[in-house]
C-alpha cells in the first residue's frame, strides 16, 4: 500500500477555506445592496424614511394568489384620479353637453315637420323582428346606463339625499342588474347587426348627406339629401352602437371575471375603456332619442308601430321608398311597373 | 394621539411567514384571504429582500376615495377601517390600492365577490369594541385591549413593527445608523408621504376626497 497522501483537490480546498475565512466579513457584505461606505449616515436624521417610489415593484409570493406578487403599484394613483374625477367629467360633461346642443338646436329648428303633411298612406319600415331587436337593445342599454350612472355618481349625488343605509342596497341591486342585463343587450346587438348590416354599408351618397349635414340646418325643411333605407347619420348611430356596444360588452365581461385574463394594470385599462365608451354612447343615444321623438315628426312611428307615413318616407328616404313602391309594399298603391 | 403605522425593515425580514400565520390565526381569516403576505424581491439573486405587506393605513387612502358606497372610515389613531354592512364587493378598492391589500372571499362568481376584507391593524370594525358581531366580521380587536397588531408582536427578528409612527421612525433610524445603512422604510412615501393631514374621517365626510 502506498503511503496516504492528501490529494491535490483537498489541498486546494483547505487553501480556499483559509482565504474565504479571512475575507468573510467583506464577502457577506458584498451580498447586500447597501454597504457601509462614505455615504453611511452619521446622524439619525440622515436615515431616509421616505424614499420616493414611482416604479411598480413586483416580487414573488409563495401563496397561490399570484396577483399579490405586486408589492407596490403606483398606477393605482392614476386610476383613482380617473375614477373620482375624469370618468365623472367625461360621462356628465358629454351628456350635459349633448343635451345643451340639442336644446339649442330645438330652439332654432323646432320639430322637423313632414314638409308635405301626412298622406295617411303607410309604408312598413320595421317588421316585428326589427322592432324586437331594437327595443331589446334599447331597453337593456337604458337600464345599464342608469345603473352605471348610479354607481358612478351615487356617492356625491344620492348618498347625501338617501343616506348610506339606503344607498348600499340600491348600489348592490344596480350592480347585479347591470351585470345580468348585459345578456339581452348583447343578444339585441347581434340581432341588429344581422338584420341591418346590409343597409348600413357606407356608400357614395353618404358623402352628400355628411356635406349638407343631412339638411338639418335648412329651416325651410325642403332640403333632403337622397338616402336609402338608412342615411349617413343613422349609419353613424348604427356603427357607434354596434362597435361601441361590442367594446363595452367585451370589457364589461372581462371586468366581471376579474383577473381571469389580465393583471391589475389590465383591469384598470379595461375599466377606463368601458367608461370612455359609456360616455360616448350615452351622448350618442341622447341624440338618437331626440331625433326619434320630439326632434322629427313621424320618425317615432318607424319603431313604434313599424309603419311610417308615405310622405315621411318620400322626404327622408327617397331611394328606399321607391324600392318599396316598386315591390308593392306601399299601402294602396300598385307596384310601379 | 398616536398615528398608527406599519414599518417592515427589509434588512431584517427572514421570510419566516410568522406574521402571516399569526394574522390568519388571530382573526380566523377564511381560506384564500390574505390580509398580510410576504413578497420576496430579487428572489434568488444578490440583494434579495423580503417584505411583509398588508394594508398600510394610508393618510389619504385611495380605497376610500374610489369606493362607490363610501364605506371606509379612519379612526383617531389613523387606522383605516371599513364597514362590511355597506360594502358591495365591487372590487374598485383593489384597483386603487398601491399595496394590494383588499381581499375578496369570491373571485369569479359573475362579478359578485362578497364583502371586501383587509387588515384592520387588529382594530376590528365600526361595531362596538369587543362585540361578537365585530369579531365575526373583522376579527379580533387587540387595539381596544391596549395591544398592538399580533403580526408585529410575533416578529422574531423585529423586522415588522406596528405602532406609533413617530416611535417606529425613531427605532428604524437608530437601527440604520448603527448598522450603517438604511433603505428607506418600504412603502412609507406611498402610504404616508402625501397629504399628511392626519385627521380622522367617517363615511360621508368631505376628507375622503371621493365625493
Amino acid at each position: 500500500m502506498r503511503p496516504t497522501r492528501l490529494p491535490l483537490h483537498a489541498l486546494l480546498l483547505i487553501a480556499l477555506l483559509a482565504v474565504q475565512s479571512l475575507a468573510a466579513p467583506t464577502f457577506a457584505q458584498a451580498q447586500l445592496t447597501q454597504v457601509p461606505g462614505q455615504n453611511s449616515p452619521t446622524t439619525k436624521e440622515q436615515v431616509p424614511l421616505y424614499v420616493p417610489q414611482d416604479d411598480k415593484m413586483i416580487g414573488r409570493v409563495s401563496i397561490p394568489d399570484e396577483k399579490l406578487a405586486v408589492l407596490v403599484q403606483p398606477e393605482g394613483r392614476e386610476w383613482r384620479e380617473w375614477r373620482t374625477h375624469t370618468l365623472r367629467l367625461a360621462i356628465g360633461g358629454l351628456a350635459i353637453g349633448m343635451t345643451t346642443v340639442l336644446a339649442i338646436f330645438f330652439l332654432y329648428r323646432g320639430t322637423i315637420r313632414i314638409h308635405a303633411g301626412r298622406s295617411g298612406r303607410l309604408v312598413l319600415r320595421f317588421n316585428g323582428l326589427d322592432r324586437f331587436a331594437h327595443w331589446t337593445t334599447a331597453v337593456s342599454f337604458l337600464i345599464m346606463a342608469l345603473t352605471g350612472v348610479i354607481l358612478t355618481f351615487g356617492r356625491p349625488l344620492l348618498i347625501p339625499l338617501i343616506g348610506h343605509q339606503a344607498f348600499t342596497p340600491l348600489a348592490e341591486y344596480a350592480k347585479s342588474i347591470h351585470n345580468f342585463v348585459s345578456v339581452p343587450f348583447v343578444v339585441g346587438l347581434l340581432m341588429i347587426l344581422a338584420l341591418w348590416l346590409r343597409d348600413n354599408i357606407p356608400e357614395k351618397a353618404d358623402w352628400v348627406w355628411i356635406r349638407t349635414a343631412g339638411g338639418l340646418f335648412s329651416k325651410a325643411g325642403d332640403s333632403h339629401p337622397e338616402a336609402g333605407r338608412f342615411n349617413a347619420g343613422q349609419k353613424m348611430v348604427f356603427w357607434s352602437i354596434v362597435l361601441g356596444g361590442m367594446g363595452m360588452a367585451a370589457t364589461g365581461y372581462l371586468l366581471m371575471v376579474p383577473f381571469a385574463f389580465t393583471g391589475i394594470g389590465g383591469m384598470q385599462i379595461m375599466h377606463v375603456i368601458h367608461g370612455l365608451l359609456a360616455a360616448g354612447l350615452i351622448a350618442a343615444v341622447i341624440g338618437h332619442i331626440y331625433i326619434g321623438t320630439i326632434g322629427m315628426e313621424g320618425a317615432f312611428d318607424a319603431m313604434g308601430c313599424g309603419e311610417v307615413d308615405e310622405n315621411w318616407a318620400m322626404e327622408h328616404h327617397r331611394r328606399w321608398y321607391q324600392e318599396q313602391l316598386r315591390k308593392g309594399y306601399v299601402e294602396g298603391r300598385q307596384p310601379a311597373e | 394621539m398616536a398615528r398608527m403605522k406599519f414599518l417592515c425593515d427589509a434588512e431584517r425580514c427572514i421570510e419566516c411567514n410568522a406574521c402571516v400565520t399569526a394574522c390568519k390565526n388571530e382573526h380566523e381569516v377564511p381560506w384564500g384571504i390574505n390580509r398580510r403576505r410576504l413578497v420576496t424581491l430579487n428572489d434568488g439573486k444578490p440583494g434579495e429582500r423580503s417584505i411583509s405587506m398588508a394594508c398600510m393605513h394610508c393618510n389619504d387612502p385611495p380605497c376610500a376615495a374610489v369606493c362607490p358606497v363610501d364605506c371606509f372610515l379612519q379612526t383617531a389613531d389613523g387606522v383605516v377601517l371599513h364597514s362590511k354592512d355597506l360594502c358591495i364587493g365591487c372590487g374598485y378598492c383593489f384597483y386603487a390600492c398601491p399595496f394590494g391589500a383588499p381581499q375578496y372571499p369570491r373571485t369569479t362568481d359573475f362579478g359578485s365577490r362578497g364583502k371586501m376584507d383587509k387588515c384592520t391593524f387588529c382594530a376590528g370594525g365600526p361595531e362596538p369594541d369587543g362585540s361578537v358581531e365585530e369579531y365575526q366580521k373583522y376579527g379580533a380587536n387587540r387595539l381596544a385591549e391596549g395591544k398592538l397588531p399580533l403580526c408585529a408582536e410575533m416578529c422574531s427578528t423585529r423586522a415588522l413593527m406596528g405602532g406609533d409612527g413617530a416611535v417606529l421612525a425613531d427605532i428604524y433610524q437608530e437601527r440604520s445608523l448603527r448598522r450603517g445603512y438604511g433603505s428607506g422604510a418600504p412603502g412609507w412615501s406611498t402610504a404616508y408621504g402625501r397629504n399628511d393631514r392626519g385627521s380622522p374621517f367617517t363615511p360621508g365626510g368631505p376628507s375622503t376626497g371621493g365625493a
